[in-house]
Order: structure tokens, then C-alpha cells, then sequence
């Protein structure tokens, strides 16, 4: 029930992520007569403080917030598991100082990295996700390189190098396949973490550029008018926590499924 | 007399519930007396443990339950005793040992602290009245320096001393029966012969009865009053330890003699059982048997032997017993043993020659990884290998045995030494031209499913080696040869597209043979292929590995620590302690004639099953040291009945004549 429930948010986010621009649709019009309405029956969702339809808005924003998540997270996902793998398999000079460099990446407020980094590229959807990517890889490269560390000395392993197989083939077929799972759980908790952060920085101005919708944009505008029209704020926060929630109830679920030792529940002799 | 002490009766265990629930004990009924030892001898997946934990009422829960059946200990049945006084049972009437002492022990408290527990527990023994108690139950169970040890932690114990401990533990409770499940099998063979001469001596002292459960012949021969054989979950054969030796009479106990590699069988194949345990998720029509056995016939398979007395309260479950059925007539089909042509055994060039091989890891510490030692685990051994030959390295655990086969193999990088194949040198090649040369020697591990990668299928992990050293053009090429293999080790084709785990142990490590052979390989470094396989499955193995060699012309360096394999197996054998071979010589002579003082405790300390061999036991004092820190001088010296005073200062230099060599003062 849970799990469908969050399958269908995320299915609506994504479609609307990849649809929003053929819809037909008219968010940055304004209707000056309907300034801060309230949510009616021609505006589910109400009229923001330039008298725009805040429900199309809504659907717009999900491309933003969406396109951001996904490259994001592949970026980093995919440099990560790079850097952690090789350095871990390598080992030596080039290993630790990789440990260094995550070390201190870990050790510096990774927002505050990437909001310094978005001020420096200049506001943009590209900048945000370049600044999001150089903060997330870190996380990855950490887990990939524990669990090569784990994986490297496997039999299985040694058996391959007996047999004379060489080290990219090793990596691509005795250890990225046996990792996979832990990282995409990581990927999946890294969507959320994603989503919140591109709000933080369009909040804070660095993201996308008015007259565009982005969720952390409409939060921005809509505090200034709270107490006349909360339906500002609430409809944007109420689509981030929706989408955060789903990605990580589906985390969750992802993990207890690929975990192997809580899969294998038969009963043997 | 022989008082019972305690009696099952028709016990049958599930696990689980409705038609697939697993049958692992099924109509088991057997007695032991007061004083005496019950062995309960089978291969893994028989029910042997879930017997004994039946008998504590320590069953998997929610799934597992006695499901017909008694247990009675002196007349009380310990199916309806309520779970409160079933505790009452449990440490103070019946005590159980494991088999691995590593974790059967809690590591954050002291050994003193666990056996006291036990102590509070059953007797009521309090403060000091209890630590002396501990104190004599250490000192009763040999570990010496007991009131140091009363405050160690199990991490401080090697795993005899261990072992040692569980056993002490419960002995605190003074149980009338001891179970003890596999309790050595955990240990090497010096170990084990220490733990068995301690429970034997205790049993004298006690009194106390011991359900002995094993796999080994050879314990069974040494330990037991009776014997019982299990399979599939029934008993089979019960008789006394004597008649059992003398007379086996079921096929399946007949079997498993048979399938014990010794010396008098070098020139045949072994005999195996085919197929494997059957899983016992259903209710059997006929004999458990009746699928593996050779003298089966149709009415085995669908009428169910009854639990038969013979005569002289020799019990077996089978139809040949019965004088009332008549087998039909057996075409005697005298499997020709195929006999295995003698190696050739000119000794010509040396394939692989090993000149003083050293691989040392150093120990490093603190915040700069400053080396303050060395671990030196092979420390100058010397070995030559000629083409066709199997050369045996035997030692226990800790001796460097593994270390020396993967610094042969450059697995491990030696730390000094040469290693010559076919007059190249590998300590020298490195990278791609390491890699091509790997296609010359392989490695088979000692456990075929760790040494696979668990996403791969089977087909695709044996055709690894042909993609890593270009053997066939094309997929179509390599696949027809992997078909081939499969088919050399004995696999259907099919099974090529399947993962490991569908496999018994057995069949996987039939597919690493087979992926050792794909690139086909000159050496092949088994290192205890068979010490994770049933007795019946390591013969099958030991036949193809044979087989093998007589087809391709293989050598095998074999790394082992089961010396019958040895005789069975290998032209010449080598003995490792601590990093350095003691004596190498050829099978025959080393083994029959051993020189080396730990060569022949090693030997010793082997149980046998033939129980009128008058032979010399040499029982070995302690533990093997560490080879971070080896004694000074001879290396076996603090453990050597016939150590003099010059062994504690040099070590001995090699004599005997080249056939025989040895490293020990007494031949210098």
C-alpha cells in the first residue's frame, strides 16, 4: 500500500518532470484582477502575489526540481562509485590521498560548499546541478571504496586473478555488480536529499531564475505574504514533502529487498 | 549392569508446517546407557544435529517441533516437560558442546565468569566457594596456568584452549550426558587428538554418558561403545562399536568404508555413492536409500524397511536383512575398478622448482604504520615439482601451507626466494605478461562457493579464464568448450546457465575444477579441496581430480592436513611447521616410516579405524606457536618428546639422502 502510494507520487513527479513543457499551460501568465486569491474552484491551489495560477506553477516546478534530482544524482553517482572504486582497488599513495580529499569534503557543510559554488558559476538549473554533483560525489566514493575494500580480498576475486583476468575487467565484473545494491539504496536516499537542496538554493536565489517556477523558488516568494496567503507556501512544501517522503518510504522498502540476508528467510536442515 | 539413561522412541522432528515441511528426523529411536558413548555417525543435512537439539528441546523456533515421538531421560519424558523444568534439564542432566568454540563463547566476558555463571546456575555455588570450583574445573579440563587464564577473554584462547573452556563449562553443571556436536572438527589433527583424550579421561573420572555426534570414522573407531549410522533423517545401522567395524551391513555404512581413501587404494578409483543427500521435504514411499543405493531394486522404492533387529542387538534398516524378502537375483556387475595406470614416474626436469621461497607480512602499528615485526609465514621453503607428479604439502592450521601455494602463484608477492616454471622465473614477470603466463597454473580454492562470484552463471565463470587468456575466437567457441567441460567433470551441459548457489558443494566444486581447467593449466594448486565435502563426496572428487591427471598429464601441488587423502593421492609429500618443510620425501617412506618427531605425533595423533593397530601415541603438548614470534632454535622444539639442548640453539640444518629429507637434530 505504502509502496504504491509512493510509486504513484514518484510516477506523477516524473511525468510531469518530463511532460511539463508540451502541456499546455500558461504559468508566468499574469491575471493582475486575481492577485494573492485563495484556492476556488477555478484555481484549485489559488493565485500567487503576480496573480498566477499557482497549480500550473506546481506542475512546471516538478521539471526543475526533478531534472535537478536526476542528473544530480547521477553525476555523483556515477563519479562517486568511480573514484571509490578505483582507489580502493589501487590502494597506495593515490588511495590515501583520495581518503584526504573525502575527508575534508566531509568535514566542510556541503551545502554551504555548494551554495558558494552556485554564487561563483552564477544562478542557473546547469550551475545548481554542477554545484549538487561536486558536494554529492563524496558519498558515494566513501561507500563504494568501503565496500571494494570488503569485496577485494573474496576468493572469488583471488580466482579471477588467477586466471589472469585484468583489473578493469575485475572491477566491472567481480566487484561493481556485488555493490550495486547498497549504492542504488544510496541513490535513492540521495533523490530526496536532491530535491530539498535545490529548493534551499532557488530559496536562496541562486537557483533558477524568475520568471521560471521552482518549488524552492515558490516558497521564497510566498513568505513574504505568510499571514494573507499561506496557500503560497503550502502548496510547494506540501509537494516537497510528498515527493521526499515517497523517495524515501521507497528506500526503504529497496533496501530491506536487495539486503540478501533479510531476503533469504527459507528454512534449511 | 548397563542402566538406560536415555531413551528416544520413535522421534520425528518437522520444520515448518504443511506438505513441505522439512522431515529432518524421522522415526529415530536409540538408547544410551548410563557411563557409556553413542556415536551418531552421518554426512551433513542427515539430521544429526537437529537429533540432539531435539533432545535439549532447543529446536529452531517458531518452526521447529517434535512431532511424534518421546524422549525420555529416566523415565521422565522431556517432550511434555514444561518449559521451566526444562531448564533444570538442560546444564545439569545434559550438558552440550559445539563445534565451533569460537562462537559459542560470549567475547565480552571472562572465561572465568562463564563457567561461574553456569556454577550459580545449577549448583548454587557462590564467591569464592565458586571461583575454586572453576579453578579445578580449568585445571580438570588441562589448561594450564588456570588462574591467569580464570580473568582472559575467549580472544586471548586459541581454539583448542577454547574448545577446552566449552567443555569445562559444561561439566560445571555435573550432567549425567554430555552431547558433543562435532567437537573437533573445528581443530587441527594434534588438537583434536588432545580434546578426545581429555573427554575419554573424563568420561572416566564423570562417568557421564556422551552422545558423540561425527562425521569421522576415525573418531568413532577411537571414542565410541556404540555406533549408530543416520541418513536422510532415519538410523539405518545401530550395533556395537566392534560388530559395526567388523561387520558393516548396510549398504549405506558399507559405502562410506569404502569410500575412505587410504594407501592400500592408490591404484584404484575410489568407490563413491552417487548423487547426494535427498532434500527431506516430503514423506519418503520406500527406502531413504533406495536413490543412491547399488543393490537396489524396485521393491526398495516403494515399500519402507522396517527397523529390523538382526541378532546381538545389531539393528539395520534394509530389505536385504530381511529374511522374508527375497532380492532378486543381482547380475554381479563387478564394477571394474578402473584401474589408474602409475604415473610415470621418471623423475626428468622439475616442472616447478621452489628455491627457498620466503614471504614475510609485516606488523605494523601506530599512527605512522611503523613495521615492528614480521609475520613469517613461510620462511624458506624449497619444493620441485616434476610434470604429471602431485606433490602433497601437509601441516595444520597457521603453518604457512596456503601462503606458500599463492606465493607460488604470485597471488601473494614473495618477500625473497625464486619459483621457476618451466625454467621461467615468476617472481620476476609482472602485469600483462604475469597474466598470460597464469594460463599455465591454477588455483582451487578450499571453499568452491566463496570462490565464486554469486552474480555470475556457472557457464560464464568457467568461460572467464578463455576471455582473460584468449582461448577461442568466438562465444560460440568457448561455449562449446565449456559444454566439454562440464562434461569432463561430470555436469550436465544445462546446468551452465545456473548460479552457484543452486549447487551442492560437491557439483561447485566440480565447476572450479572446470574453470581451472578452461585455460588449460600444467600445475594445479588444490589447496583443501575437500576438507568443506562429505567423506562420499570427496571421494567423487578425489576420483576426477585423478582421472584428470591421468588424461591431461596435470601436476598438483596438494595442500591438505587429511594424510589419508595424502597416501591416497600423492607422490611425495613435504610436512610444514611454522613456515619451513621438517621433512619431504616420497608417500610410502614419510608416511610408514616417519623421521621427523612431529611427523610422526602428526601421524599419531590421526584416528584410525582399523582398532588393533598397536601403534606408538605420540600426544603433542600445547599449542602451535605463533609465526609472528617462532621459538628461537628449532622451531618445533617447546613441543618435541625428544628435544635435546642443542635444538633450542640453531636450527637443524637438512640431512638424509636426496629421495628423504629431513630437518632434525637427531639425524644430523
Amino acid at each position: 500500500m505504502r509502496t504504491t502510494l509512493s510509486l504513484g507520487i514518484l510516477g506523477l513527479w516524473a511525468l510531469f518532470g518530463v511532460s511539463a513543457p508540451f502541456l499546455p499551460l500558461t504559468p508566468n501568465l499574469i491575471h493582475l484582477e486575481q492577485i494573492l486569491v485563495p484556492p476556488a474552484a477555478d484555481a484549485l491551489l489559488g493565485y500567487d502575489d503576480l496573480g498566477r495560477h499557482i497549480g500550473e506553477r506546481l506542475l512546471v516546478g516538478a521539471r526543475t526540481s526533478f531534472l535537478v534530482a536526476f542528473w544530480v544524482v547521477l553525476l555523483s553517482a556515477a563519479l562517486g562509485t568511480c573514484i571509490g572504486t578505483l582507489s580502493g582497488y589501487r590502494g597506495g599513495t593515490w588511495d590515501k590521498l583520495i581518503v584526504q580529499l573525502i575527508d575534508i569534503f566531509l568535514a566542510f557543510p556541503g551545502i554551504l560548499l555548494a551554495i558558494a559554488l552556485a554564487g561563483l558559476l552564477g544562478p542557473g538549473i546547469g550551475n545548481v546541478v554542477l554545484a549538487l554533483a561536486a558536494v554529492g560525489w563524496v558519498g558515494y566514493a566513501r561507500l563504494a571504496r568501503a565496500q571494494v575494500l570488503s569485496l577485494r580480498h573474496r576468493e572469488h576475486v583471488m580466482a579471477a586473478e588467477a586466471l589472469g583476468s585484468g583489473k578493469l575487467r575485475i572491477m566491472t565484473r567481480h566487484l561493481l555488480p556485488l555493490m550495486a545494491a547498497p549504492l542504488i539504496i544510496e541513490a535513492t536516499f540521495g533523490v530526496a536529499a536532491v530535491v530539498i537542496a535545490e529548493a534551499g538554493l532557488s530559496f536562496l536565489g541562486l537557483g533558477v531564475q524568475p520568471p521560471d517556477a521552482s518549488w524552492g523558488a515558490m516558497i521564497r516568494d510566498g513568505t513574504r505574504y505568510m499571514l494573507v496567503a499561506p496557500h503560497m507556501v503550502l502548496a510547494p512544501g506540501a509537494a516537497i514533502f510528498a515527493v521526499v517522503l515517497s523517495v524515501n518510504l521507497l528506500g526503504d522498502r529497496l533496501r530491506d529487498r536487495l539486503d540478501t540476508r533479510s531476503a533469504s528467510r527459507g528454512v534449511s536442515a | 549392569m548397563k542402566q538406560p539413561l536415555l531413551k528416544l522412541d520413535k522421534l520425528s522432528v518437522r520444520i515448518g508446517t504443511g506438505p513441505r515441511a522439512i522431515r529432518p528426523v524421522d522415526d529415530v529411536s536409540f538408547t544410551i546407557n548410563k557411563g557409556e558413548t553413542y556415536a551418531l555417525l552421518g554426512e551433513s543435512g542427515c539430521g544429526k544435529s537437529m537429533t540432539a537439539l531435539s533432545i535439549m528441546r532447543l529446536l529452531p523456533q517458531p518452526h521447529g517441533q517434535i512431532s511424534a515421538g518421546q524422549i525420555s531421560l529416566e523415565g521422565t519424558d522431556l517432550t511434555a516437560l514444561p518449559e521451566v523444568e526444562m531448564r533444570q534439564v538442560r546444564g545439569r542432566r545434559i550438558a552440550m558442546i559445539f563445534q565451533e568454540p569460537m562462537t559459542s563463547l560470549n567475547p565480552v566476558l571472562t572465561i572465568g565468569n562463564q563457567i561461574g555463571e553456569m556454577l550459580r546456575q545449577h549448583q548454587q555455588v557462590k564467591g569464592s566457594q565458586a571461583r575454586n570450583r572453576v579453578l579445578e574445573l580449568l585445571d580438570a579440563v588441562g589448561i594450564p596456568d588456570v588462574r591467569r587464564r580464570y580473568s582472559e577473554y575467549p580472544h586471548q584462547l586459541s581454539g583448542g584452549m577454547k574448545q577446552r573452556v566449552m567443555i569445562a563449562i559444561a561439566l560445571a553443571g555435573e550432567p549425567d550426558l554430555l552431547i558433543a556436536d562435532e567437537p573437533t572438527t573445528a581443530l587441527d589433527v594434534t588438537i583434536q587428538a588432545q580434546v578426545l583424550d581429555l573427554l575419554r579421561q573424563l568420561q572416566r573420572d564423570t562417568h557421564m554418558a556422551i552422545l558423540l555426534i561425527t562425521h569421522d570414522l576415525g573418531i568413532v573407531a577411537g571414542m565410541a561403545d556404540h555406533v549408530a549410522v543416520m541418513y536422510a533423517g532415519q538410523l539405518v545401522e545401530e550395533a556395537s562399536r566392534d560388530r559395526f567395524f567388523a561387520d558393516a551391513r548396510h549398504p549405506y555404512s558399507q559405502r562410506l568404508f569404502e569410500s575412505l581413501p587410504n594407501i592400500g587404494k592408490r591404484d584404484h578409483a575410489l568407490k563413491t555413492i552417487p548423487g547426494f543427500v535427498p532434500v527431506l521435504d516430503r514423506d519418503f514411499t520406500g527406502c531413504h536409500f533406495a536413490e543412491r543405493c547399488d543393490q537396489a531394486w524396485d521393491y526398495c522404492r516403494t515399500q519402507a524397511p522396517a527397523w529390523d533387529i538382526t541378532t546381538d542387538h545389531h539393528h539395520v534398516r534394509c530389505h536385504l536383512e530381511d529374511r522374508n524378502i527375497n532380492p532378486p537375483a543381482r547380475t554381479v556387475k563387478e564394477e571394474a575398478a578402473t584401474p589408474h595406470a602409475a604415473v610415470a614416474s621418471e623423475t626428468g626436469t622439475s616442472l616447478l622448482s621452489v628455491r627457498d621461497l620466503k614471504v614475510h607480512f609485516p606488523i605494523q602499528k601506530g599512527v605512522f604504520k611503523r613495521t615492528v615485526g614480521q609475520v613469517y609465514a613461510v620462511d624458506g621453503v624449497s619444493l620441485d615439482i616434476p610434470a604429471g607428479h602431485t606433490q602433497a604439502l601437509v601441516g595444520e592450521s597457521g603453518c604457512g601451507k596456503t601462503t606458500v601455494g599463492k606465493g607460488i602463484l604470485q597471488l601473494i608477492r614473495p618477500t625473497a626466494g625464486s619459483v621457476q616454471f618451466d625454467n621461467s622465473e615468476l617472481t620476476r614477470l609482472s602485469g600483462k605478461r604475469l597474466r598470460r603466463r597464469r594460463t599455465d597454473f591454477q588455483f582451487i580454492f578450499q571453499d568452491p562457493y566463496s570462490s565464486m562470484n554469486p552474480r555470475m552463471r556457472v557457464g560464464d565463470i568457467v568461460e572467464e579464464g578463455m576471455i582473460a587468456q584468449v582461448i577461442g575466437n568466438n562465444r560460440q567457441e568457448r561455449r562449446a568448450r565449456v559444454n566439454e567441460l562440464f562434461a569432463q567433470v561430470g555436469l550436465s551441459t544445462e546446468h551452465a546457465s545456473r548460479y552457484p548457489h543452486e549447487f551442492s558443494g560437491g557439483q561447485r566444486q566440480r565447476i572450479c575444477i572446470a574453470r581451472a581447467l578452461a585455460v588449460n593449466p600444467r600445475l594445479i594448486i588444490c589447496d583443501e579441496p575437500t576438507s568443506a565435502l562429505d567423506i562420499s563426496v570427496q571421494a567423487q572428487i578425489l576420483n576426477l581430480l585423478k582421472q584428470l591427471q591421468n588424461e591431461l598429464g596435470l601436476s598438483y601441488l596438494f595442500i591438505t592436513h587429511n594424510l589419508s587423502v595424502v597416501s591416497y593421492l600423492a607422490d611425495r609429500v613435504a610436512v610444514m611447521y611454522l613456515g619451513r618443510i621438517v621433512e619431504e620425501g616420497p608417500v610410502a617412506s614419510v608416511l610408514e616410516n616417519p623421521l621427523h618427531p612431529y611427523t610422526r605425533a602428526l601421524l599419531s595423533a590421526v584416528p584410525q579405524i582399523e582398532p588393533d593397530t598397536q601403534r606408538e601415541i605420540i600426544r603433542l603438548e600445547g599449542d602451535i606457536p605463533s609465526p609472528a614470534n617462532p621459538p628461537g632454535g628449532c622451531h618445533f622444539h617447546p613441543r618435541c618428546p625428544s628435544a635435546m639442548p642443542g635444538c633450542r640453539e640453531s636450527y637443524p640444518a637438512e640431512s638424509g639422502d636426496a629421495g628423504h629429507r629431513v630437518r632434525c637434530f637427531l639425524y644430523n
